[in-house]
């Protein structure tokens, strides 16, 4: 049966407000604190840790993260200063090298030239001992040419 | 005269019929309390097992309660703020499981199939005294926030921005229990009141999809009572400069 009986009854009605409300509202401050108990502090603890868990794990990450760039950098500049002493060792030894070189050359070059001039001189003397002897020799044919042709007449 | 020829034994209508309890002279509608107490229980019940054994990789039950609770602090935080949502969070977190719970195990669970000498188990939130309990206790809450968080300086907010807003602001402290507490209990008792006259006019297949938008408003009405609820305790506890 449809029985729409909204207000003027005496007893029921949907607008009845009776001493349901107070009871409910109690019901609902207890409820409000079991529930805070069993459903909100234990859930809230766990998911806190985990999201603290998670939040320290990221923040560790990134120091590490950090520390191993600086890292990086610190062994990258290490490495470059090495390459670039690296070459200036081979410069120097280069320029030792070639100043040692270019000594021994001149030193040669010297003793060469020494030992030519010294060779030249001697040849000289030699040649110029030989062509008085030479001439020595001559004159004395020719002496004894002279000589012999006056002799004989 | 025509509806009386009606078969009605399967869906009789019933609207403010109560069963009444008598104790002392206190009169209670029983079975707005009936309800109340097996939707709580199965609630409690299904939190206990969710909440049995914790662990740091959350499983089955667990994940679902931690999914609730995540949504639950993303509504009270946006609403309150971030300085006192804390506090208040359980009070939402109630106010929102509570009618949820009580809208949906109203309209899911079969109460008809139960025979009560007078008025028929449903939804709590279908009776005002609920609804008026719940948005009176929304009240207080505001004002116990405001007032505990800014002492006396809680009233500068009925002359903000100026003293010409401070009837209206009076007339809000009325009216926000009055809309909080008439929005649920029309939506809800409509909503039952809606399925309840398709029953009995076609019993097949055309309640279906009503019943379906039922589910969708007890939902949403659950989350605009919690998010107004916490709206009303955020502007209640913020600083304006």
């Amino acid at each position: 049966m449809l029985a729409f009986n909204f207000f003027g009854a005496t007893e029921g009605g949907l607008f009845d407000i009776n001493a349901t409300l107070p009871l409910m509202a109690i019901q609902v401050v207890a409820l409000t604190y079991i529930l805070n108990s069993l459903f909100f502090k234990p859930v809230g603890n766990v998911v806190e840790k985990r999201e603290k868990f998670v939040s320290n794990n990221i923040l560790d990450a990134k120091n590490k993260l950090s520390e191993v760039e600086k890292l990086e950098a610190d062994l990258l500049s290490q490495l470059q200063s090495a390459r670039s002493e690296a070459q200036k060792i081979v410069s120097e030894a280069e320029n030792e090298s070639d100043k040692l070189y270019k000594e021994a050359l001149e030193l040669a070059n010297n003793e060469a030239n020494a030992s030519k001039e010294k060779a030249r001189l001697e040849i000289e003397n030699q040649t110029s001992s030989a062509r008085e002897q030479l001439f020595k020799q001559a004159d004395d044919l020719s002496e004894l040419i002279v000589n012999r042709l006056i002799l004989e007449k | 005269m025509f509806l009386n020829s009606l078969p009605t034994n399967f869906a009789a209508l019933e609207v403010g019929q109560h069963l009444y309890w008598q104790i002392g002279n206190i009169r209670l509608h029983g079975q707005v309390f009936l309800t109340s107490w097996i939707l709580l229980g199965a609630l409690l019940v299904f939190i206990s097992l969710g909440t049995k054994k914790m662990e740091n990789d959350p499983k089955g039950l667990q994940n679902l309660l931690e999914f609730l609770w995540d949504y639950i602090r993303d509504l009270a935080r946006t609403q309150i703020g971030e300085k006192v949502y804390r506090d208040w969070m359980p009070f939402i977190g109630t106010l929102f499981l509570f009618v949820f719970v009580s809208n949906w195990g109203g309209a899911l669970i079969p109460w008809r199939l139960i025979k009560l000498p007078s008025g028929e188990l449903g939804a709590p939130t279908a009776d005002i005294n609920t609804t008026i309990a719940l948005a009176l206790l929304v009240s207080l809450s505001y004002f116990y926030a405001g007032l505990s968080n800014k002492g006396w300086r809680y009233f500068e907010y009925y002359v903000h921005p100026t003293p010409i807003m401070l009837p209206f602001k009076i007339l809000e402290d009325f009216t926000k229990p009055l809309s909080l507490s008439f929005r649920l209990f029309g939506n809800i008792l409509a909503d039952e009141l809606v399925v309840g006259v398709l029953v009995f006019l076609v019993p097949l297949v055309l309640p279906i999809p009503v019943m379906f938008l039922g589910l969708f408003t007890s939902a949403i009405q659950a989350l605009i009572f919690a998010t107004l609820a916490a709206y009303y305790i955020g502007e209640a506890v913020e600083e304006h400069h």
